[in-house]
């Protein structure tokens, strides 16, 4: 993983960049998790509230798929700004 | 002159030509073909000169000078070595022992009656 | 509609597609062409084994009943891919660094290669799994029903036969492709195609049905959407216990099925695949959840009530009269339960035949590895073995179960089972304290309570546990009840079992671990396994100048199959620049062929087989922890620095070797050279001497000038003699000599070199033969033999100093060939001067007219060219030489 620009006058800017989009790399399940628990969250059968109105089954089914897409969409932007230029025999090696 | 020489060495021919040339200039020649007990012999002719020939059955040329120069006897005895083993380290092994001459054959009879000549003046 | 029949028969030419696939994939990966079958995207398709038919069918039964709970089933596999940066990145990088055959083997690798923790795992998963193999094979049969016509004509013998066809099938089919090869990397490239093939097909069904479903039933997506709120799953509801328990366990059962860490891990090519499975896989994930509650809604609307929801997916197609799609569908369930239960079965095939079945075989093989059969095929008849077992448990479950509800609820059940791996898994890759004892306490204990509090009671009252221990705890302890253990009440069963079994689980792991100290093999192996990617440490080493490389050789050979282990010596060899096909056996190397062995037939089982060929036959795995833990400490680094000093001790004798070599081939050459010199300026002397003589005497008599002339014409010989032999012996010893191959009779080649012989010197030696012994033709250089011949016919002339010289020829048959043997009677050579007579220059006397010592040498010389040998032996009267001839030269023209 350590693939080493010949000119060094970019090597800072290329390994800050790549050291940034690894956080968000590493940082994706974690908002993956905070996204898909957000739910817990909703007024459900068991608070009796009557002022709270139940969350619409389709509204819940939109939003928990609109959270997949956008984490497979970020993983996937991530995994292109990454990797996707290395050769796959680089990668073997 | 009469000067007596022992002549040490194994190959028949080789005796044959050297006591050929010597007994013509009137040497006494005793000839002894035995390394193992040439130092004996030695000892007990007490000859005037040795010819003796490097590779002998018994005892190397080498040894036998060693022992003789070890004797205060013969530290001055005139020795004409030769050799047919043809290594330079023999000759420096030689004269590090105290040979008088050293001769690698095939020699030249001139040559070996020279070195001879020399040798018995040198002692006289 | 689709008969039963023609549904069987649109299922067997399914069948017969998937063994087509399997086989070309199988042929053209060992072509070596199979480069595209390891893509990517076949890696991320291969990983929607995790998609069963319990997902197939039962998510939208799930979703009938629950609503939008099914997706936590997803959610949680979603994540693991999401952030395989964190776990499943060291997971795979250590699976394929340790060639891990299974995660029984990757656990039992961590843990000092322990073979009990392998056991346990081993048993874990059989348990945890052959109840989820059943369910798959429940599915394939329910669906058969679905078509076989309206209720009340189900014939129940009919779906027990068919799940035991199904079962059948899917044995042979695991057997013919998961054990083909017993290669190192125990990945299989026809399952893995046929897998993915399958994941094709069940995901385009179910999207087919979706698609059905929102656009030719619910009439496009807006009224699908209003459709779903005015269902009875249309308001939100959930047990929040359950959505976070579900996604987290889903989570944990996606790392520890062992099916999963088949694919995920075993059949991982290339950790790119990972990268990008890591957002494929959930594309499939979220593809195959996508339309399950418009399903389940439609179905809900559609179906009369008390329909199972289950079946949704194949009776809505068929109530809407869409047969095609129902047998799609009807293929999709069946592709996802195929696939499952091949994948799982091979998985646990090899962890029982790896973990129980050879380590077994191996103790009661009391000799050790080396002197047993053939290992390979043993390996490959206990995975075949374990394969029939396994599916054949899961069969028996499915008829005893009896195939009813309590079936359904077993996915969860399996998925806590398996999730007990989990503090051990994480415990290992993480934590370098993470102890032995430690995960085989929290195993067990997690396993407990799973079997308890989840597991037997999924039976339901009275039939794995009865009805008072359920109701009111054994012998009465209200608190031991399994389903409100400890007193809490109230909790949702399978959160009550996740939460409680993988509490105490970890507890255990963690606590018994701090307790316990680990072995150095186990903290060599945690270094390795948690520094992964620093590659810092090396793992315990083998004192390799013990292990004899052809033994190695032996046993590799029996395991991974002649070629390759033949490839394998042979590449070894060649990077330690040695020509031969066996390398020395470096640490390295031992390492090496461990982990390849490990491939085959487990780590723990590579290293036992290894250590009885390098430590002696008696070493096990626990001699050498024993011997370990004696040294603790020491051993972590005097076992690299006795290393070192062995290598330079050894490096250092070969050197010395060497040396020694070198100077007596030296002192050879000079004293060879001396000889040389001697021999030659000897005769010249004479001759320098005497032709001076001649030349510069004047007066010497006819007689002396004769005899003077006759000593030099014979030195002049004896110098041409010499020169002859030196030439002959350069030229025999270079082996630059042709052999010039002739027919003759013996009889006709002793006559000859006696007649030459007599010529020379042997003019007096009485000569004995006993001609009828000569008779034998032989194919040979005839004149070099001769010359051996006559050289010791003359030699007896010259040398044999009895009154009555006598010389005895005898030809004798042996068990080599045949010999003949020179007897003369003359006085023995010296027992000294034995070893050298055939050494050039040996002369053992001065005799006149002697040759230069090389007549014998250059005999010897000859005779090792014609294949034969000459030799001397003392004769109570005389000396013998004999001289052997192969039995090719003598035979041949026979």
């Amino acid at each position: 993983m350590s693939n080493q620009p010949p000119t060094p006058l970019f090597l800072e800017r290329r390994s800050y960049r790549r050291r940034r989009l690894m956080d968000a790399l590493r940082l994706l399940p974690l908002v993956g998790v905070l996204l898909w628990m957000l739910p817990l969250f909703w007024p459900s059968e068991a608070a009796t509230d009557a002022a709270l109105e139940p969350v619409p089954m389709s509204r819940a089914v939109i939003y928990v798929f609109l959270v997949w897409l956008g984490l497979i969409c970020a993983a996937f932007a991530l995994w292109r700004g990454l990797w996707s230029d290395e050769t796959p025999d680089k990668d073997a090696a | 002159m009469g000067k007596h020489v022992l002549l040490v060495e194994d190959e028949t021919n080789i005796i044959e030509a050297i006591r050929f040339l010597l007994s013509r200039e009137g040497w006494q020649v005793d000839t002894h073909s035995d390394g193992a007990t040439a130092v004996d012999t030695i000892r007990a002719m007490r000859p005037d000169l040795v010819v003796l020939d490097y590779m002998l059955p018994g005892k190397s040329g080498m040894d036998i000078l060693k022992e003789l120069r070890a004797d205060q006897e013969f530290a001055k005895l005139p020795i004409l070595m030769l050799t047919a083993r043809g290594q330079s380290r023999d000759r420096a092994e030689a004269e590090r022992a105290g040979v008088s001459r050293f001769m690698t054959k095939p020699f030249s009879n001139t040559e070996v009656m020279t070195a001879v000549r020399d040798l018995v003046q040198l002692a006289q | 509609m689709t008969s039963i029949n023609q549904l069987i028969g649109i299922s067997l030419a399914y069948v017969a597609f998937l063994f087509a696939i399997a086989f070309f994939a199988e042929r053209s990966a060992a072509r070596g062409r199979g480069g595209w079958m390891r893509s990517p995207l076949v890696y991320t398709l291969s990983l929607s084994i995790y998609c069963t038919a319990w997902t197939f069918y039962g998510a939208v039964g799930y979703a009938a009943r629950s609503g939008m709970e099914f997706v936590t089933i997803y959610l949680g596999p979603s994540l693991v891919m999401l952030g395989w940066w964190w776990v499943l990145r060291k997971l795979v990088r250590i699976g394929r660094a340790q060639r891990a055959t299974s995660i029984a083997d990757l656990i039992s690798a961590r843990y000092g290669k322990s073979n009990l923790l392998a056991i346990v795992v081993t048993v874990m998963a059989v348990i945890g799994v052959t109840p989820y193999i059943a369910l798959q094979l429940q599915s394939v049969t329910l669906s058969l029903t679905v078509f076989s016509g309206p209720e009340g004509v189900r014939d129940p013998l009919n779906q027990a036969s068919a799940a035991f066809w199904v079962a059948v099938g899917l044995a042979l089919f695991t057997v013919l492709f998961g054990t083909r090869n017993l290669n190192a990397n125990e990945r299989h490239s026809g399952v893995v195609m046929a897998i993915a093939v399958e994941s094709v097909v069940k995901l385009v069904a179910l999207i087919a049905v979706g698609v059905f479903v929102v656009w030719g039933v619910a009439g496009g997506y807006g009224p699908m959407l209003e459709r779903i709120d005015a269902s009875p799953i249309g308001e939100w509801q959930m047990d929040r216990s359950r959505w976070v328990a579900l996604t987290a366990l889903s989570a944990a059962a996606f790392l520890c099925l062992p099916r999963m860490f088949q694919v995920l891990v075993v059949e991982n090519e290339n950790e790119r695949h990972l990268q990008i499975a890591s957002w494929a896989f959930p594309i499939y994930l979220m593809l195959m959840s996508l339309f399950v509650v418009p399903i389940a809604v439609v179905g809900l609307d559609l179906m009369p009530a008390g329909s199972n929801p289950d079946l949704f997916v194949l009776t809505i197609p068929l109530s809407q009269g869409q047969s095609g799609l129902a047998t799609l569908s009807f293929l999709g369930g069946f592709s996802s339960a195929t696939s499952m239960v091949i994948v799982a079965t091979l998985a646990l095939s090899t962890m029982v035949s790896n973990h129980v079945v050879m380590p077994v075989w191996l103790t009661t093989q009391g000799e050790g590895a080396q002197v047993s059969g053939d290992v390979r095929n043993v390996v490959i008849f206990a995975r075949r073995a374990s394969i029939l077992l396994i599916l054949g448990l899961g069969y028996l479950y499915y008829r005893v179960s009896g195939g009813g509800a309590a079936l359904a609820a077993i996915g969860l059940i399996s998925f806590v089972g398996v999730a007990q791996f989990l503090p051990a898994l994480l415990g290992g890759l993480f934590w370098r304290a993470a102890t032995h004892w430690g995960a085989v306490a929290g195993l067990v204990t997690g396993f407990a309570v799973w079997l308890y509090a989840s597991f037997l009671p999924s039976f339901g009252p009275d039939a794995a546990l009865s009805a008072s221990v359920l109701a009111d705890g054994p012998w009465g302890i209200g608190w031991l009840r399994p389903r409100a253990l400890f007193g809490i009440e109230g909790v949702d069963p399978t959160v009550h079992a996740v939460i409680w079994s993988l509490t105490l689980n970890t507890t255990m792991f963690i606590a018994v671990s701090l307790l316990s100290f680990p072995s150095p093999l186990e903290r060599l192996q945690g270094a390795q396994f948690v520094n992964v990617f620093e590659h810092s440490t090396q793992p315990r080493e083998w004192n390799a100048a013990l292990a004899a490389s052809e033994d190695l050789m032996i046993m590799t050979q029996r395991i991974l199959g002649a070629p390759e282990a033949q490839t394998l010596f042979r590449a070894e060899a060649r990077r330690q620049g040695l020509s031969g096909h066996l390398p020395e056996p470096t640490q390295g190397f031992l390492q090496t062929l461990e982990r390849e062995l490990a491939g085959s037939v487990g780590a723990a089982t590579a290293h036992a087989m290894i250590s009885q060929l390098v430590g002696g036959a008696s070493v096990s795995v626990q001699d050498l922890m024993a011997v370990a833990d004696e040294s603790a400490q020491i051993l972590e680094y005097s076992n690299q620095i006795e290393a070192k000093s062995q290598e330079l001790a050894r490096t250092a004798g070969q050197l010395r070797e060497a040396n020694e070599k070198l100077t007596a081939l030296s002192v050879q050459k000079d004293a060879f050279l001396s000889q040389i010199s001697h021999e030659l300026r000897t005769p010249m002397t004479s001759i320098r001497s005497f032709s001076e003589i001649l030349r510069d005497t004047d007066g010497l008599g006819q007689v002396e000038k004769t005899k003077y002339a006759s000593i030099i014409h014979g030195e002049a010989i004896r110098l041409t003699r010499l020169l002859d032999d030196l030439l002959d012996l350069s030229v025999l010893e270079n082996g630059q000599v042709s052999l010039n191959l002739e027919t003759g009779r013996l009889e006709d080649i002793l006559e000859q070199a006696v007649v030459t012989a007599r010529a020379g010197s042997a003019g007096q030696l009485d000569i004995q033969r006993e001609r009828t012994n000569e008779t034998q033709v032989l194919t040979t250089d005839l004149d070099r033999l001769s010359q051996v011949f006559i050289n010791l016919v003359t030699n007896a002339g010259k040398y044999c100093d009895a009154q009555a010289p006598r010389l005895r020829i005898d030809v004798e048959a042996d068990d080599v060939g045949m010999r003949v043997v020179f007897r003369d009677n003359g006085t023995q050579i010296p027992l000294g001067a034995r070893a050298l007579i055939f050494e050039k220059f040996a002369r053992l006397n001065d005799k006149e007219g002697s040759g230069a010592g090389l007549g014998l040498a250059i005999c010897r010389e000859i005779m090792t060219r014609l294949g034969g040998d000459i030799s001397y032996h003392p004769e109570p009267t005389g000396n013998a030489f004999v001289v052997h001839l192969p039995r090719d030269v003598a035979l041949a023209a026979q």
